[in-house]
Order: C-alpha cells, then sequence, then structure tokens
C-alpha cells in the first residue's frame, strides 16, 4: 500500500447538531491505487456518502472533519491542506460525480459552459479553447452532436445524457481519481448499463482510479476490483470482489448478498436484514451490527471488534475470526425481541433503511 | 407566446379604461369643484359663467361622453390650474418621474441585493440578526416622514444638499452642460435614496431567503467539487440562480415606476408625475387628474408586460415554452 | 395613479399568494397549536398598549386634542416639561393630539383590513370551492381589477378595504383549493354534506392562516397608507388629530417646528413595526413550510 494514490487514515467526520454528535464516519481507513477501481458499499446511513465527500472536504458546518484524519494524495494530507491548493485538487486531480444528474448541474448555464468552466479555471484556458475542449469531452462520453448539444441547458437533455454530461466535466481534466457518488442510482435500468459501461470504457482510455460508491452489489460485481464494505460509520469489510461474493464473512455483508434477488430461485418473500441502521449520534456499544447479527453473542454487546485479517487482502470486523464456530449457532437477532428496549433507545426514525429492509419486520419489532 | 401577448395587452386596455372611468366618477362625485373656493375675487356669476365654460354644469354623464370623444381625438383636456393642455404638462412631468424612479429602483436593488445576499451567507451570525433587525425597522417607516427627515436632516441642518426641486431655481437655465447635470444629480441623491432605502428592506429580505433556497443544492456543492473559489461559487453560480425570483420584483416595481414616488416628489417639490397629480387633486382639476390616471394606467400596464418579458428572458427554463 | 405602496409590499405579498399552496397538509391550526415565541410576546404586549393607549386617550391625555391653549404664548413650542412633545402652530398640546390620533391611525387600519380580510375570504371560499368557469371569471377579474388600485378620495375605510381584498381572496382561494383535497372534506361529501355546510365547517377554519397572517403584516401597511392619505389632506381632515393630519401640520414649517412631524412618523414607525414582527413571527411559528421570507432560522 506505500505507493497507493490515496490513502485514507482514521477519517472522522462529525456532524454537530441539537440533537447530538452524528458519528457519520467513524474511524475509516482504506487506500486506493492506481489505475486501480474500488467499490465502496453500504446502505443509506452507513457514511459511505460523506466518506467521499470528506476526501474533498466538500462536507459543510456543522460537519467537519476531525482532527487525526489523514488523507494522503499525490505527497500532500488533503486534511490539512490550505485552502488554495485544495481548489487546485479539486477538479483537476480529484473529481466528483454525482447522484443526481439533474440537480448537479446549474440550470442556467449551458452544459458546454459548465465543463468549459473547469478547464479556465485549471488550464487558464482561453473561452474559445476551453470550449473546444468541451465539445471533445462530450464527443468522448458518447454525446452525438456534441456541438450543438454544447450549447444546450440541463433541463433540454435526458437523464442519461446529463449524466454523460457530468462525468465529462469530472474527466476534462484528466483526473487521477474519480469518486463516483451513487452515479446510476437516479436513472433508468437500461440507462444504468450504460453508464457503467461508459465509464469502464473511459477508465481503460485514461487509466484513472475510481472509488466507486453505491448500494447496488450487482453494479459492485461487475465493476470493481475491491470492495470496502461500511456499516456505522465503519468499515466492517475489506476484500477481492470475487472474495467477497464466494466467501463473505462479516454477517452484514453476507446478509446484504443474501437479500441480492437471484434469478432462477424460487421465493415467496425476499430475505432482508431485520432491524434499521441505527442513527450516527447513538452507535451501539460493542459491535454496531450486533442487534441485527445472527450470530451475536455476549462478546459482541461489550467489545468492540477491530478489523481481523482473515487472508491476505481479507479483513473483516467480526469476533467470528477468532471464534468461528459460533457460525454454527444462528439465533434470531437481537433486535426481533424488542418491544420496547432497543427498538425504542433505536429512535427508529427510519432514516436508516436500507434498501431492503422489510417493514412488516419493522412492525412487528415495534 | 404570441397569443399570450395579445390576452395581455387587452386585459391591459380593460383595466386602464376600468380604472379611467372609476377615477372619473369618483373625483367629481366628490364635494367641491374647481371653482368652490372661496375667494375675494370671485363672485358667483363669474363662478358659474366658468363653470359653463369648461362643461361642469352639465349633466355627469354627458361631461363623460365629451371627455371620451376628447380622448379618442387624443386630446387629454386642459389644465385650469397650469393654464396649459393636459398633454404638454404631462410630457414634461413623466420623464422626470422616470428618472427619479430609475435611479431609486436602480439603487434599491443594488442595496438589497448586497444586504440579502450578505445575510444568506452569513446566516446565523450576529450580523445577520441585527441587520433583519434594522431591515425590519426601515421597513415599518412611512416614505413622506423619512423623506421630510432626510430633508430636515442632510438639506438644512447639516447643508449637504440642495433643499428641493429638481434644479437650481435661479441658476439652471445659465449653467454649462456638465453643470446642469450635476445639478440635477445633486438635487436627485435624497429623494432618490430616500425611496430606495425603503425598497432595499424589503428586497434585501426576499433576497436572503432566494439565497439560502440556493446554496444547499446540488449544483452549489458540483461548483465546489470543480475547485471554484467560494467567492465564485456564491457570486456567478449560487446567486444567480437566486436572482430569479428578484426579477420578480424588478417586475413588480416596474408599474411603480411613475407612481411610486408620489409622496417623496411631494416632500422633495420633485416636478415629476406624482407631484403633478398630487397639486391636481387639490385644486380639483379635474381633467388634469385624469390625464394622470390615464397616462399613469397606461405605463403600469407597459411595465408589467414588461416584467413578463423581462422574467422569460432570465430564466432559460421559461424560453422553451 | 397608484397607491404609494414600496416595491416590497406587494411583491411580499404577492409572492405570499404564490407559494401558499405549498403551505401543504400540516400546517396547524390558530387554534390548536400556540407555542409562542419570545418576539410574538413582546410585539403582542406592544400592540396590546397601543391599543389600550388609543381607546384610553381621553383619560390619558392632559389636554383636549382640538383646543387651541394659548394662540400667544404656546404656538410652536418644543418639547418641554409641560409639553413632554411640544405644541404646534395652533398652539395645540401635540402629546394629546398624538393619544387622540392613536384612535384614528389604529381603527381605521384594523377597521379596514377586517373588512378586506373578510370580503377577500368570502371571494376565495366562493371561487376555490365552486371551481371551473366561476372559478375562473372570478379570478380573471380580481388579476384585471389588483393590477391597478386607484388612489381612494374619500370614505377612506371603505376604499382602502374595497381595494385590499383583492391579495386576500388569491390568498384564501389556493388554500381552499389546497384543503379541497383533504380526506375530512372528501369524506363529508360522501356523507352527503351540502355545499355551504362544508365549506363554513370544514373549509373556513383550516384556511384562516395565511388569511390572519396577510391581515396583520396589512394592518401596518394600512397605518401608512392611511396616514399618507391624510397628508394629503383626503383622509382625516383639520381640525382632526390623526397620525397622517399631524403630519401634515408638521410639514409647514419643518425647517423650525420639526417636532410636530417627526413624532408622528415614530409613532407610526413604533406601530408598523409592532405589527410587522408580530405578523412575522406569526408566520413563522404558523407555516412549517414558510411563506416568502426569512426562511431558515
Amino acid at each position: 500500500m506505500a505507493d497507493a494514490l490515496l490513502t485514507i487514515e482514521n477519517l472522522r467526520t462529525y456532524f454537530y447538531g441539537e440533537a447530538g454528535v452524528a458519528r457519520a464516519v467513524d474511524g475509516v481507513t482504506f487506500s486506493v491505487g492506481a489505475g486501480e477501481t474500488v467499490g465502496l458499499v453500504g446502505e443509506s446511513g452507513s457514511g459511505k456518502s460523506v466518506t467521499a465527500l470528506s476526501v474533498l472536504r466538500l462536507v459543510r458546518p456543522p460537519g467537519r472533519l476531525e482532527a487525526g484524519s489523514r488523507i494522503a494524495f499525490e505527497g500532500r494530507d488533503l486534511a490539512t491542506l490550505g485552502d488554495r491548493e485544495l481548489r487546485s485538487i479539486r477538479g483537476a486531480r480529484i473529481a466528483m460525480v454525482f447522484q443526481e444528474p439533474m440537480t448537479a448541474l446549474n440550470p442556467v448555464f449551458t452544459v458546454g459552459d459548465q465543463i468549459a468552466e473547469v478547464v479556465r479555471i485549471h488550464a487558464k484556458a482561453s473561452r474559445h479553447d476551453a470550449w473546444q475542449r468541451a465539445v471533445e469531452m462530450l464527443q468522448i462520453v458518447g454525446i452525438p452532436a456534441p456541438a450543438q448539444r454544447a450549447k444546450e441547458y440541463p433541463h433540454q437533455l435526458s437523464g442519461g445524457m446529463r449524466q454523460r454530461v457530468v462525468i465529462a466535466m469530472a474527466l476534462v481534466m484528466n483526473p487521477a481519481l474519480v469518486i463516483a457518488d451513487e452515479p446510476t442510482t437516479a436513472l433508468d435500468v437500461t440507462i444504468q448499463a450504460q453508464i457503467i459501461e461508459l465509464l469502464q470504457e473511459l477508465q481503460h482510455r485514461f487509466g484513472m482510479s475510481i472509488l466507486l460508491i453505491t448500494h447496488d452489489l450487482g453494479v459492485i460485481a461487475e465493476t470493481v476490483s475491491r470492495v470496502l464494505v461500511m456499516y456505522g460509520g465503519e468499515i466492517v469489510e475489506e476484500a477481492a470482489v470475487k472474495t467477497l461474493f464466494a466467501s463473505a464473512h462479516h454477517p452484514y455483508t453476507e446478509g446484504l448478498l443474501a437479500a441480492m434477488p437471484k434469478l432462477g430461485e424460487n421465493r415467496e418473500r425476499l430475505r432482508t436484514i431485520p432491524g434499521t441502521v441505527p442513527p450516527p449520534t447513538k452507535w451501539p456499544h460493542g459491535c454496531r451490527f450486533h442487534d441485527r447479527c445472527p450470530y451475536a453473542w455476549e462478546r459482541c454487546l461489550s467489545e468492540h471488534p477491530p478489523l481481523y485479517q482473515i487472508e491476505s487482502g481479507h479483513v473483516s470486523r467480526c469476533h467470528l475470526a477468532e471464534e468461528p464456530e459460533r457460525r454454527n449457532h444462528p439465533h434470531e437477532p437481537l433486535v426481533m425481541h424488542e418491544v420496547g428496549g432497543l427498538g425504542m433507545e433505536r429512535g427508529g426514525s427510519g432514516t436508516g433503511r436500507g434498501p431492503r429492509e422489510n417493514s412488516a419486520d419493522r412492525s412487528a419489532r415495534s | 407566446m404570441r397569443r399570450y401577448l395579445a390576452a395581455r395587452l387587452l386585459q391591459s386596455l380593460i383595466v386602464v379604461v376600468l380604472v379611467t372611468t372609476i377615477s372619473f366618477f369618483l373625483i367629481r362625485l366628490a364635494p367641491g369643484d374647481p371653482f368652490s373656493f372661496t375667494d375675494f375675487t370671485m363672485n358667483n356669476v363669474v363662478r358659474e359663467q366658468l363653470r359653463t365654460q369648461y362643461g361642469y354644469d352639465q349633466p355627469l354623464p354627458k361631461q363623460f361622453i365629451r371627455f371620451l370623444g376628447n380622448v379618442a381625438h387624443g386630446r387629454l383636456g386642459y389644465s385650469h390650474s397650469m393654464q396649459r393642455n393636459v398633454g404638454t404638462v404631462l410630457a414634461e412631468a413623466v420623464p422626470r418621474t422616470l428618472l427619479l424612479m430609475s435611479a431609486a429602483i436602480f439603487a434599491a436593488f443594488a442595496l438589497g441585493i448586497a444586504i440579502g445576499a450578505l445575510q444568506a451567507v452569513r446566516h446565523g451570525s450576529w450580523l445577520d440578526r441585527a441587520t433583519s433587525a434594522v431591515l425590519m425597522f426601515f421597513y415599518s417607516i412611512p416614505d413622506f416622514w423619512l423623506a421630510l427627515m432626510a430633508l430636515l436632516a442632510f438639506a438644512y441642518w447639516i447643508p449637504l444638499f440642495p433643499s428641493g426641486g429638481m434644479t437650481d431655481a435661479v441658476l439652471h437655465d445659465y449653467m454649462s452642460l456638465g453643470g446642469r447635470i450635476r445639478d440635477v444629480l445633486a438635487h436627485l441623491v435624497l429623494p432618490a435614496l430616500t425611496l430606495a432605502l425603503l425598497s432595499a428592506a424589503g428586497i434585501a429580505r426576499y433576497q436572503r431567503s432566494a439565497l439560502l433556497d440556493v446554496l444547499p443544492q446540488d449544483f452549489v456543492r458540483t461548483a465546489r467539487a470543480k475547485g471554484l473559489a467560494e467567492r465564485t461559487v456564491v457570486m456567478k453560480h449560487a446567486l444567480r440562480n437566486a436572482l430569479l425570483p428578484i426579477i420578480t420584483l424588478v417586475g413588480l416595481s416596474l408599474p411603480s415606476l411613475v407612481g411610486g414616488a408620489f409622496f417623496v416628489e411631494k416632500v422633495f417639490a420633485w416636478p415629476g408625475m406624482g407631484y403633478v397629480a398630487a397639486s391636481a387633486i387639490n385644486a380639483r382639476d379635474y381633467d388634469l387628474v385624469t390625464g394622470t390616471v390615464i397616462v399613469g394606467g397606461i405605463m403600469v400596464a407597459l411595465g408589467s408586460l414588461l416584467a413578463d418579458l423581462l422574467y422569460a428572458v432570465a430564466d432559460p427554463r421559461l424560453r422553451s415554452r | 395613479m397608484p397607491s404609494p405602496t414600496r416595491v416590497s409590499a406587494p411583491a411580499d405579498r404577492l409572492a405570499a399568494s404564490l407559494v401558499a399552496p405549498a403551505m401543504a397538509a400540516d400546517a396547524p391550526s390558530l387554534v390548536t397549536r400556540r407555542r409562542l415565541t419570545g418576539t410574538m410576546w413582546w410585539s403582542l404586549a406592544l400592540i396590546f398598549l397601543l391599543c389600550i393607549i388609543a381607546i384610553f386617550a381621553q383619560q390619558l391625555a392632559p389636554y383636549p386634542p382640538n383646543a387651541q391653549l394659548d394662540i400667544i404664548g404656546l404656538k410652536s413650542r418644543p418639547p418641554s416639561g409641560a409639553h413632554p412633545l411640544g405644541t404646534d402652530q395652533y398652539s395645540r398640546d401635540l402629546l394629546s393630539r398624538m393619544l387622540f390620533g392613536a384612535r384614528i391611525s389604529l381603527s381605521v387600519a384594523m377597521l379596514a383590513v377586517l373588512l378586506s380580510a373578510t370580503v377577500g375570504t368570502a371571494y376565495g371560499l366562493i371561487s376555490g370551492y365552486r371551481g371551473g368557469r366561476v372559478d375562473a371569471v372570478m379570478m380573471r377579474l380580481v388579476a384585471v381589477l389588483a393590477l391597478w388600485s386607484p388612489v381612494p378620495l374619500s370614505a377612506l375605510i371603505l376604499v382602502i378595504g374595497l381595494t385590499g381584498w383583492f391579495e386576500v381572496s388569491r390568498l384564501v382561494r389556493a388554500e381552499v383549493l389546497s384543503v379541497m383535497q383533504r380526506e375530512y372534506v372528501v369524506a363529508a361529501r360522501g356523507l352527503g354534506a351540502s355545499g355551504p355546510r362544508i365549506v363554513w365547517r370544514h373549509i373556513l377554519p383550516n384556511v384562516l392562516n395565511p388569511v390572519i397572517v396577510s391581515a396583520t403584516l396589512g394592518v401596518g401597511n394600512v397605518i401608512i397608507l392611511e396616514a399618507g392619505l391624510s397628508y394629503l389632506g383626503i383622509g382625516a381632515r383639520a381640525p382632526t388629530a390623526s397620525w397622517g393630519s399631524i403630519f401634515f401640520d408638521g410639514s409647514d414649517a419643518f425647517q423650525t417646528t420639526w417636532w410636530i412631524a417627526l413624532f408622528p412618523g415614530l409613532a407610526i414607525i413604533l406601530t408598523v413595526l409592532a405589527f410587522n414582527v408580530f405578523g412575522t413571527a406569526l408566520r413563522d411559528t404558523l407555516d412549517p413550510h414558510q411563506l416568502a421570507g426569512d426562511r431558515a432560522r
């Protein structure tokens, strides 16, 4: 990992609000190598989006990066870098692709303008040259009649095309790293496939690294080489993609994989992970997943697990690494027993609900 | 688009006609007529003679018909208080009001947008809250009072500016072109600022909330992610979007370009439409009053039409319709 | 010649009427939800105080408002111990005149606003409830009339009231439309309740919120309007003391007798401020979605 492109160490991003301190990202460490595609997976409320935003320090008050966070990139620590230098990196060396292409683009400027703007500020190019480059990028991302399209406004383009524009905007300065935060979630399924394909193609062509944030395991399976699973503001498992799908270790990852509907499987109801994601203001004691885990035992309630090494390149934040025989005794997760107790303590606002959560289970709980 | 325009024009025409009719009858229904003032030089015989001369002894409906006929021929009547044609009087007065109001509106928006934007960016700070309080205070000030106080303070107690009128009564005609321009400008400052301060309060409040709505939006975050300086993010990307509701305000203030300076004109004796109208009402100068109503109405209607066009230009999303 | 308003007032109101539909499902009724903030308390207290002063002007005033006390000795005296606000050019005590003036200014404004609120609410209720052609015609009429309100020349209250209802009716209609979608109205209809009954019992209580806010803010505008018109000589005429007419007296020789013009203005500012602050606070409490104006707190 010594020559990794981006190394994040002990990243903590906290939000200070009236309800308390929300520890959205609570000690995350990982790296991304040059030319690598890494996936960051988790449900809503796991902290993955905040992690992505934290890299470029795009988190606004009342959120902030805590002291001790370190983001090493090209010999500099982004967490403590001065404003000016940080701005020279944003959009030029590290670029972001956001989830909602319609709202990510400014409605009152043409798409060509918005791409050209990046060139003008970073390469100090003339308006004309910048515009040319913008048109060029539009072509590269596969938009037909790019010269005309460049003069159009975002609302005149379809969702898929807008996302291509956003990608064009991100890649125009040939960054070393692209952070894509749920780039396909807001799009139709068929367009999703196109965008994923486009990203792969572009990576092949330009050789940049991609940090792909998503909750969609299907996308992960197709595109990344390494996967990080996040839960409760922490990384709970990290492995090569094949390893993850073949032999996931952490019960949460297991749950995620099991929840994916499989073709040819004959089931009436989808499998779900019971319970909901806890609020970041009150992470549970011990293992943060313990109340939803089918294997949890006393140790899990009190002792917060570190990342155990399963094999080379595969780590998991679960005590099962030390006591694997516990896996033979699955039981109903604690959360299923709550009528008052833990369920209430959670707050249960439902914000942490993942896409595969079953509401019937929740009402059974409360 | 064209159909919409035609419909709006028709609507405006109806309004003007309606309003003219209403004010025609309204002012004549008020007690007294131009010649009912008590004066030693006037006896009743002369009074009646004058009334007949101007047709004020006719029954109202007949007066109205005659009036309509005149207007159709482009004759707005004769102002007996100014001893000139109504048309002439108005032709002089309208540009003066336009000058004052344009200056005032320009200043108001410049001030209002700047203050509102600053508040939004420093949202929640003591500066923001203090400014809101001050603005609320200004919003509660009547314009005629502020005008008088301003006149008192800056023309009499501290003689910085001239004390009224649009030009120096004695010297203006003898000045060079540059001198004349500066003379008018000097007379313009106080009334325009008075108007501007009052309007700026409301504009700032509006701008603040508009910008506060825009700042958390995704494209602002995108702009930051592109590496733009915060100032550029706010002024170029965010503000441009937050200005759209302000355009509505500009549009709404266009109709008042003609009548909005009413009291201020009176206090500062600025010889514009408002001033003319006020004296006309006082003197019961029917023709002049009706004239101002018609011209005012037309300008108001034009103003709102312009406002709609302005908005369509500003928001590209509307243009494709 | 349009009435002398400032840019912002009609803008605020128009924006409010445009945004009113967004004042959606869970707007708490004024009656049920009462969470008065500190700001609301002192502004309400101030309004109350002003009303008390107006009502008890007779008892509070040291002199009758129109009494010319000593045309030679007490003419145009600046503020002093005996006459805290000075005297005017007719040797009338200004303090007394101001106290009585409060009566006129406040009563005119409140009555006018009440009138316009009533008419506007009724109009908006009917228009919104009937919908269809009736609605379209009614609203078109309002749009045409509202483009331009001529300066009233007499019968102050009546005319102000009659021209102020346009915006109110728009507001109400928008609210009515949104309320009509709600289940309890549909249910009432399903149960066979008649039109007027539905309007009166179900719709009306729920559309009142924006009207109340608009009315409170409107009082301030009307006070200024009334004062302005009295200043023109159109409203309260000499020798009646209204804040506007006192100001009119004061504008005569304002270089020397500046206090006559100063105090009515201050009184107006104070009163209007109280109403505006209260109205704004009221709006913020009642409407979680916010009408135009101060957004996040």
